[in-house]
């Protein structure tokens, strides 16, 4: 279909600014634009229809089954999207005086008693943006931390499992650590012996995702705990599976001084295509005093305010407060639960594991034990006979109407299909994508070629990512864009991480 | 097309599947054609700067395919005499050729004594049957 | 099985019935059975301390309740901007958010899903380059205060420097979340102070050595305009990357920073097509000469084609990105805002480019008819007052700005920022923002008010 710049009319518009009889204001010559930007000119209809079509070609959990491990795509529901378009939450400026916006400075001080709650932790800040935010902002916790005691100089390694996200590594970078890589056990745990001699005065923290992206919860955690504290270390838990585990175990009770907490994923904010996400932070008492300002807090009389008096504060990572509109919808979502959410998370983790046991026939099981709220299958049986491999696997499934499992990670496993169902689906969605992902392992065996072309039915076939990186086109060129046409060389389907 | 599996025994091989052919003082690398199968069709070479040191053992550079990176080893130290053009504007060259065309730099060597620590291509064979 | 299921929840598919059978499937006899790996000892054994589970009907009036006592831009006129603005925006772009596909979908890993939203931000991407003039944008980031960080980590790989200066006149909130970042990078932040409103280049010229980055605000934040391509020479002319933080609905009026030399021109988008919604979620902008192209941070989306050789849109450049490079990637970036982003394009596309040369000049003329009337009308100081403003402007107000904004509110406008917080000596100093959607009249009314209220 065409670019929105390839529909453009020189002289057709959607806009109508209003105009004042006021005069034109001089602009030194050398500051003012000399050629205008070429944004596209269209008249509303149009615009209208090329957005809509543009949706057409895209899929989102409103069109079916999403069941892409790690991303805990459950369903976002649409009263929430009325309610944080309401005037008093969409046009409230951020600098609004605190007299002016107590509703919104109440709801997010009830969210920080919320998660504080869910994590079993102390006290929470919601200013970062992301998981990866808050993992950053974990960080430089950690540093002040030490800091403080004197130690920061010698405590600089952080451990990371070889199971983690590619965002805890990049986050140790930026937050000026360097990365100690630590095993996986046979069982799926961390292994504890390649810890112990890993963990010493040296060490900073760890940082773990539990359960891991494997999607098992790690039987050895309170002796891991007690390997860190006793280095006097600390104990960083990414939210990103916390889902599984709402109301039945506490990361907190588990040993972990900070946790960031995926709202995307586990309270609903729907992730728009990448974003937007939120990340709050959950700490122990002693890392309180090092969270981000400003602070929501209550005050004596009853009211809430923002306090920017907190000396040993890391300062901020975003600007204002966080992503407030995040917060509305998270914070919607929780009260449809309240206490509720353990069922929430018994329901993803039955789910799982329904899915697993239809499912561990047909595909190889790398650690064979009853899941959390997401599982890892590997394709590899179907590639050593058939030569399938579990990106052709996601491609097929496209043809059945799924969008397919995360492939190709955690990277401790080969050809690794990453599968997390959520609580909100019904047992018949879970059980037509199971009978898909049987007949596509048949199909491996007798019709390979159907996995191999697949998808099908898409607006485009397989998609030549060589090309696309080796001749960079990020833009539109209007009169000098390249017409595109096929290479001679066959487009090459590289088996990588699909990231999560 | 890529090339076919193989490793010349005319030249000194590093562990980490980098390849030197001597020439004199000097030294011409590449990686082997097992480096360029494991990365797939190379997309990007990160080259250093003509005139700049590169230190045996250590990464002097990176190349890409779509979905990897790997660091570049040098198997030798010495000095940038020349970047391979061709491989930087074409990185599947070295697909096409890796121990031809497919070069990646030429070096005047620093220390040539060095090059007794390199495998021969029986001790590099072997590094990949251990693989 | 859960006790106490009084009702089914909405949200949740499964039966009595659906539970049963599964639990058979699987092979155990409770859902219990399903958490066996968890350690006795960290089983949390009681109930959340939550409050009860609301219906969707109790939930709309607890919300509803919330939100009525925000004073919002709807039950004041508001001056207040700083960084955040009150635009108008239009209906398409809530038309557009609000359609599911884009709405609650993910990252665009599988593209042959994707295709929808890879487009818009290949859209997306080029509009962004026309208003800033540059080579390359990424798919957005979090807000204009860490795209500014995110930057500033490719100023110290691209230079192998370890110093980055920033202008004094650049947004706080910026300049904040620049130096909390720094200690992590390893960088020292040095800043420049201004003169009379903006900076000298010559003053950038000298802190400019040795340094990975220059960083400027054009309009900076007390809304004069920087000698901006000066300020761009000083930076590059000693080697350092120069870094624009601009306003992306400037840019219809003023120059792209693409054309005067800069390196990088990022910004916060949410004027462009965001709501204010008390600070987010918005996009934060960041593009880029072709140079920088391999240090992005972010995703970045590519045009290819398919087998079958049809045009497509695929996520490229990957390997710059954490979920390969891990710790050597060029930023910890995963979620950015896409749909954000998405409003922005919807916005731009709406405007086209005579409608944001129109906001701009309705912003330019409606500020310099503010100025003139806290001058002559409210008999107020404005400062700075031989300079080019953009939407913002400065007035002393006489006495403590805080004080001055408490009385103008209980008369109905909300006259703008305290900016004493962030600047010393300027206790007294309003700062004023006028959009295009402010109206002569609305002025006149705040120019009364603060007649009334400031002593001048």
């Amino acid at each position: 279909m065409k670019l929105i710049y390839e529909k453009s009319q020189p002289g057709r518009r959607s806009s109508f600014v209003p105009t004042h009889d006021l005069p034109a204001v001089e602009v030194p010559e050398e500051l003012r634009r000399a050629e205008p930007p070429r944004l596209p000119e269209v008249h509303e209809l149009e615009l209208i229809r090329h957005f809509t079509e543009l949706s057409t070609r895209n899929f989102g959990i409103d069109n079916g089954f999403y069941p892409l491990g790690s991303c805990t795509m459950k369903y976002n529901p649409r009263i929430n999207e009325r309610l944080v378009g309401l005037p008093g939450f969409a046009n409230l400026h951020p600098l609004q005086e605190e007299d002016g916006a107590q509703g919104a400075l109440e709801l997010m001080w009830r969210l920080q008693e919320i998660l504080a709650e869910v994590t079993g932790l102390h006290a929470v800040s919601l200013q970062p943006a992301a998981g990866s935010q808050g993992e950053l902002t974990g960080l430089m916790l950690v540093r002040a931390y030490f800091e403080d005691r004197g130690e920061s100089e010698q405590r600089r390694k952080v451990v990371i499992p070889d199971t983690a996200h590619g965002t805890n590594p990049a986050s140790v970078t930026m937050a000026g650590y360097e990365v100690t890589p630590v095993k996986t056990d046979a069982r799926g745990n961390i292994d504890v012996d390649d810890l112990r001699v890993k963990v010493d005065g040296h060490t900073a923290c760890l940082m773990l995702t539990n359960p891991s992206t494997l999607g098992l919860f790690d039987e050895n955690i309170e002796e891991i705990a007690k390997i860190f504290h006793g280095a006097g270390a600390l104990m960083y838990y990414d939210g990103a599976n916390l889902n599984a585990v709402c109301g039945i175990s506490r990361p907190g009770d588990m040993g972990f001084d900070i946790v960031h907490i995926n709202l995307h994923k586990t309270f609903s904010q729907p992730h728009g295509g990448g974003g937007p996400g939120g990340g709050p932070i959950a700490v122990r008492e002693m890392l309180e005093p090092f969270l981000p300002v400003p602070a929501v807090v209550r005050e004596d009389d009853g009211t809430f305010g923002l306090d920017y008096d907190r000396p040993n504060s890391i300062g901020k990572v975003r600007g204002f407060t966080g992503p407030f509109g995040v917060f509305v919808r998270s914070y919607a979502f929780i009260r449809m639960f309240g206490p509720r959410l353990r069922e929430m998370s018994e329901v993803a983790v039955l789910n799982a594991n329904y899915m697993l046991a239809r499912l561990k026939d047909a595909y190889e099981l790398p650690y064979d034990r009853l899941c959390m709220h997401e599982f890892v299958l590997s394709a590899r049986n179907l590639k050593r006979e058939h030569g399938a491999t579990a990106l052709d696997v996601a491609k097929r499934l496209m043809d059945y109407g799924f969008h397919p499992p995360t492939v190709y990670f955690p990277l401790v496993v080969p050809e690794a299909l990453m599968i997390e169902p959520t609580e909100t689906e019904a047992k018949e969605t879970l059980d037509a994508f199971c009978d898909a992902m049987l007949e596509i392992a048949r199909e491996a065996a007798e019709q390979p070629e159907l996995l191999k072309d697949a998808p099908h039915h898409r607006p485009v076939q397989r998609l030549n990512e060589v090309r696309a990186a080796k001749q960079p086109v990020v833009k539109y060129g209007f009169a000098d864009h390249p017409h595109l046409e096929p290479t001679a060389r066959e487009p090459v389907v590289a088996e990588a991480p699909k990231g999560v | 097309m890529a090339a076919a599996e193989s490793y010349p025994d005319d030249l000194k091989y590093h562990r980490e599947h980098d390849w030197a052919r001597l020439e004199g003082d000097e030294a011409v690398l590449g990686v082997t054609w097992f480096a360029q199968d494991a990365l797939g069709e190379l997309v990007h070479f990160e080259a250093p700067e003509v005139g700049a040191t590169v230190t045996a053992g250590q990464s002097y550079g990176e190349v890409e395919s779509v979905k990897a990176v790997s660091d570049v080893i040098a198997p030798l130290s010495g000095e940038v005499l020349e970047v391979n053009q061709a491989v930087v504007d074409a990185p599947e060259t070295v697909n096409d050729d890796p121990y031809g065309r497919g070069w990646l730099l030429r070096i005047r060597m620093s220390d040539p004594g060095e090059v007794d620590s390199l495998l021969d291509l029986d001790a590099y064979k072997q590094v990949l049957a251990d693989q | 099985m859960t006790e106490n299921r009084v009702t089914q929840h909405p949200y949740l598919a499964l039966t009595d019935d659906d539970r049963e059978e599964m639990l058979r499937t699987i092979g155990v006899s409770s859902i219990a059975e399903l958490f066996g790996d968890i350690p006795a000892g960290v089983h949390f054994d009681r109930e959340l301390d939550l409050e009860p589970a609301l219906s969707e009907q109790e939930l709309s009036a607890h919300l509803t309740e919330l939100a009525s006592r925000n004073v919002d831009t709807t039950r004041e006129v508001s001056f207040l901007g700083a960084g955040i603005y009150d635009h108008y925006v239009p209906g398409v772009v809530d038309a557009v958010l609000q359609r599911g596909e884009f709405l609650t979908a993910y990252t665009p890993y599988q593209p042959e899903m994707s295709q929808g939203v890879l487009q818009a931000i290949f859209e997306y991407q080029t509009a962004i380059c026309e208003l800033t003039g540059m080579d390359v944008s990424n798919a957005s980031g979090y807000d204009g205060t860490t795209v500014t960080a995110d930057a500033c980590f490719v100023a110290k790989h691209a230079t192998g420097r370890s110093k980055i200066v920033i202008t004094e006149a650049t947004n706080p909130q910026v300049r904040q979340v620049v130096k909390t970042y720094a200690v992590g990078f390893g960088l020292e932040v040095v800043e420049v102070p201004h003169r009379d409103g903006t900076t000298d280049p010559e003053d950038v010229r000298r802190a400019a050595e040795d340094a990975a980055a220059v960083i400027f605000q054009q309009p900076n934040v007390f809304g004069c305009l920087e000698p901006a391509p000066e300020l761009a020479a000083a930076a590059n002319d000693a080697g350092a990357l120069s870094i624009a933080h601009v306003d992306p609905l400037s840019l219809g009026v003023l120059e792209a920073p693409g054309k005067y030399g800069c390196a990088i021109a990022l910004g916060e988008g949410q004027a462009a097509g965001n709501f204010p919604a008390y600070g987010g979620p918005h996009y934060g902008f960041l593009a880029a000469r072709q140079d920088y192209i391999r240090r992005m941070p972010g995703r970045i989306v590519g045009e290819t084609v398919d087998t079958a050789g049809k045009r497509g849109y695929v996520l490229t450049l990957q390997t710059r990105e954490q979920h390969i490079r891990r710790e050597k990637a060029t930023s910890n970036i995963t979620t950015n805002q896409t749909l954000l982003a998405l409003g922005g394009l919807t916005y731009l596309t709406w405007l086209g480019p005579q409608g944001i040369r129109e906001v701009g000049e309705a912003c330019l003329a409606l500020g310099a008819y503010a100025k003139q009337q806290l001058a002559e009308r409210a008999g107020l100081e404005v400062l700075f007052a031989d300079r080019t403003t953009f939407k913002e402007c400065a007035v002393r107000v006489g006495r403590n700005a805080r004080d001055v904004v408490k009385a103008a509110r209980e008369r109905g406008v909300h006259p703008g920022y305290a900016i004493g917080r962030d600047y010393a000596g300027m206790d007294d100093v309003l700062l004023v923002a006028v959009t295009e959607k402010r109206t002569p009249a609305e002025i006149d009314r705040l120019a009364d008010v603060l007649a009334e209220v400031a002593h001048a």
